[in-house]
């Protein structure tokens, strides 16, 4: 059971399986996943245009194909300290459900690595102690080659864009 | 429209015209009850309805729709009088249609609605001279010579059915007349050439005989007139060379150019052909127009890089080309505006019969003027507004206006006056709903304010913003809640409605004597014209609509007006807001920083800028769900090069620049 209404059939489909096919990213050092059926494209940084007054999460706009689609910064989301971009920086431009309008939403990313699935099997649902992020940001963690992989639950992080709202319960694998 | 072309959509469309129309004709009609034309039309109408009602499987539809048609029948006759009541029981039966078509009707209420019906016509005849009697003495004869339009096939027209309508009314000869056709390889298989002569004898009056050609004697030759009964020349001998030469091909032959015998037209419009196709439409659904209005949006975006490309290069054939693409992509864009544009009108039509039933509900007689409806403005425009202009003029009937006895008293006219008027003043278009009621008591508003915790109890307000405390979410000053209004639901629906067309509302009142409340709407949603300026880095869009002037903001003004932010222009200080330090910036000002003074109405603001770049055609894009709470700008555009600048929100800063103003007041 997944509280991803948007990706609710292809991830009950993945539960069933055991596997989902991802996009994992890199965003300081740690490595993050994504449902490859989010992802619509990978774009080369492109020239962002600020919104003053904006969170902090989702400070600026791009142009994509034409269309003004806002950035989102996973990074603030987890507190990591937002760098300037690299040469290896990307945008992932993902489609999600937001108050119920599908919107395109560029993601920041260090580094985009690959296309692969994950055992869901390997799973483990975020620890309550002992981490520095908030629980409800991510549906689970996943063992993959030695390393734990973040599945984060895009849901809640774009949910609540006023962060520091009420955590909310999050049911993982 | 090949791919989704579903009958039945199609006929709701049409349904949903015509019984606009019956309501409009009904309406016109209580006003004017001999008026010939009206009842015409609305009979016509009620006619179509139950005909494709009927075909369409509508069978509920066309039986009650039958009904209707019959009393307006008698009506049109003259056989009974369209009284006040009747009209009403025909209004209420046209709703009943409504849901017939939709669905989920009531048909017990559909009974009562018909047995209404004839007792409203019982009456309404009992007035008149026994209906049905006169013409029962003689059978006359008459002559009809008809001649369809070249199109009359292509359009539907059956003249087998026109002649064996014709037959019922009586005995009846007809003669086709072939003269026209053209020869067989000049022949046009979907042109009707035919003329026919038809002699009819029959007891039925001359409006009988008209009625078979109903749908078609706008575009037809007709001639009828009466002959003695035994006089049928030329009649029996070419009947049967007439049959021969129309029943193989029933109606599918054709004339040409020698204009044969049939001049006697009865119809004032000219020959069949070359008719001006005024007023010809297609209707396309509104998804395509917004597509196609997307496109031109992309289109004016790619022209403006081209032109700026064009300009930075020595090539003149380039500069050549990009010079028409820019005026060809601008007129494409006018003429998609145009496109978009519907006359207001579309949406004061309905009001009618609104303060109609609420004229009968409340017991107030009201009148509705109307004014300025061929007025454009977009059709998304039209379509938002009709909830918010029904729940202003429901409230100004309920509100706003007295009942009679207090008409009387206060000295006013009894029937009390509810004007909607639409009218452009630049780039907005301002509808304004008017009454002439008890006004908007400012007192009574502040009181219930400050009983429901809207305000500080005696916090300063200007006049506008008390007034405007009426578009409170839960605010209501009515004592007692009615069936109409009172709730204090939808006033605030309407101020959201307006904020996300880009509008602003405005109220005057006077107490005792009424109240205007102006919604200024901007005309179209999706382009506009701007200044693009450019703050620290960044650089936006100020809607030119709004923009007054721009002045420069020289240096020891900018020292000298640190602590007072504002500026004397002409006279008048205006307050103004430095955007660097509102969009936190955080870079070194220009030396010489612009001042763009924009406006919402009366209220007035100064944009301290670093820069102004130019005038630029914006194609507005919404701002996403992830910045809706951002309310400096009210949308983003991507400049010539590519990337986003974002648009200002002027009535909200504005709004901010006012604020700061009164507390600068309240401080000094």
């Amino acid at each position: 059971m997944t509280t991803t209404p948007n990706a609710a059939p292809t991830a009950a489909q993945a539960h069933a399986e055991g596997e989902i096919e991802v996009l994992t990213f890199e965003l300081q050092g740690e490595i993050f996943a994504l449902e490859a059926t989010l992802v619509r494209e990978i774009l080369d940084m492109s020239p962002l245009t600020a919104v003053p007054g904006a969170q902090r999460f989702a400070s600026a706009v791009i142009n994509f194909r034409g269309k003004v689609i806002p950035l989102a910064d996973l990074r603030i989301a987890f507190g990591m300290p937002a760098e300037a971009a690299t040469i290896d920086s990307r945008i992932v431009v993902i489609e999600i459900v937001i108050d119920g309008t599908p919107t395109l939403v560029g993601l920041l990313t260090d580094r985009v690595h690959e296309v692969t699935t994950l055992d869901l099997s390997n799973s483990e649902p975020p620890p309550s102690i002992g981490m520095r992020w908030r629980p409800d940001y991510i549906r689970c963690l996943v063992k993959r080659s030695g390393q734990f992989v973040i599945l984060p639950s895009l849901d809640n992080i774009f949910a609540s864009p006023k962060r520091g709202s009420k955590p909310q319960l999050v049911t993982a694998a | 429209m090949s791919d989704s072309t579903d009958p039945i959509a199609i006929f709701r469309t049409e349904a949903d015209e015509l019984l606009e129309k019956i309501e409009q004709g009904l309406l016109d009609l209580s006003v004017d009850p001999e008026n010939k034309a009206i009842l015409n039309d609305t009979f016509r109408s009620l006619h179509t309805l139950k005909g494709s009602g009927a075909m369409f499987g509508f069978d509920a539809l066309a039986a009650f729709t039958h009904h209707c048609e019959n009393a307006f029948d008698r009506i049109r006759k003259g056989e009974i009088r369209a009284t006040e009541d009747l009209i009403s029981v025909v209004l209420a039966a046209k709703d009943h249609m409504r849901a017939l078509i939709e669905g989920g009707a009531d048909l017990a209420h559909g009974a009562g609605l018909l047995a209404r019906l004839e007792r409203e016509v019982a009456i309404a005849s009992g007035a008149a001279p026994a209906p049905e009697a006169p013409a029962a003495d003689a059978r006359v004869a008459w002559r009809i010579r008809f001649r369809l339009p070249l199109n009359a096939l292509a359009n539907g027209c059956n003249p087998l059915a026109l002649l064996a309508e014709m037959r019922d009314l009586g005995e009846v000869r007809v003669v086709a007349d072939a003269a026209a056709v053209p020869p067989l390889d000049s022949l046009e298989p979907t042109e009707c050439h035919l003329a026919w002569t038809v002699d009819i004898l029959t007891d039925k009056p001359r409006s009988a005989i008209e009625e078979v050609f109903i749908f078609v004697i706008d575009d037809m030759e007709l001639a009828i007139e009466q002959v003695a009964a035994g006089d049928r020349p030329a009649v029996a001998e070419p009947a049967a060379t007439a049959t021969s030469v129309a029943s193989p091909q029933p109606a599918q032959a054709a004339p040409a150019a020698t204009a044969s015998s049939q001049t006697t037209a009865a119809a004032p419009t000219g020959a069949g052909d070359a008719r001006a196709p005024a007023g010809e439409s297609v209707r396309v659904p509104a998804e395509r127009l917004d597509e196609l209005m997307d496109r031109v949006g992309e289109l004016v975006i790619a022209q403006s890089r081209l032109s700026q490309i064009a300009a930075s290069s020595l090539d003149l054939n380039l500069r050549a080309v990009s010079e028409d693409i820019e005026r060809l992509s601008n007129e494409l864009r006018n003429t998609m505006m145009v496109l978009r544009m519907v006359p207001v009108g579309t949406l004061f039509g309905r009001f009618r019969r609104l303060v109609h039933d609420l004229s009968r509900e409340t017991g107030k007689s009201i009148a509705l003027t109307t004014e300025g409806e061929s007025t454009e403005v977009d059709k998304t425009v039209v379509e938002r507004l009709a909830d918010p202009l029904v729940h202003l003029v429901r409230n100004a009937v309920d509100h706003g206006l007295e009942t009679p006895e207090q008409r009387a008293a206060a000295g006013k006219p009894e029937t009390g006056q509810v004007r909607l008027s639409a009218r452009q003043a630049g780039g907005e278009v301002v509808i304004s709903i008017s009454d002439d009621g008890r006004g908007i008591d400012r007192q009574r508003v502040r009181e219930k304010a400050e009983t429901q915790g809207l305000i500080v109890p005696g916090a300063k307000l200007s006049d506008q913003d008390v007034l405007q405390l009426i578009f409170q979410p839960g605010f209501s000053t009515a004592a007692a809640i009615t069936n109409l209004s009172g709730r204090g639901v939808g006033m605030d629906v309407v101020k959201r409605t307006v904020e996300a067309l880009r509008g602003s509302i405005d109220i005057a009142t006077d107490m005792g004597r009424g109240a205007d409340i102006s919604l200024r709407i901007p005309l179209t949603l999706a382009i506009i014209d701007g200044l693009l300026v450019r703050v620290g880095t960044g650089r936006y869009v100020i809607p030119l609509s709004a923009v007054e002037e721009c002045l420069e903001l020289s240096v020891e003004e900018d020292l000298r007006s640190r602590g007072r932010s504002f500026l004397s222009v002409r006279d008048a200080l205006v307050p103004y807001l430095r955007l660097r330090d509102v969009f936190a910036t955080g870079t070194e000002p220009d030396r010489y920083q612009k001042v763009v003074v924009v406006s919402t109405g009366s209220e007035r603001v100064g944009l301290v800028v670093d820069q102004i770049i130019g005038d630029h055609q914006t194609v507005i894009k919404a701002m996403s769900k992830l910045h809706e709470d951002v309310a400096m700008f009210s949308g983003a555009t991507i400049l010539g090069d590519g990337s986003v600048a974002l648009i200002l929100d002027v009535s909200h800063l504005v709004s901010v620049g006012q604020s700061q103003e009164a507390q600068l007041r309240a401080a000094g």
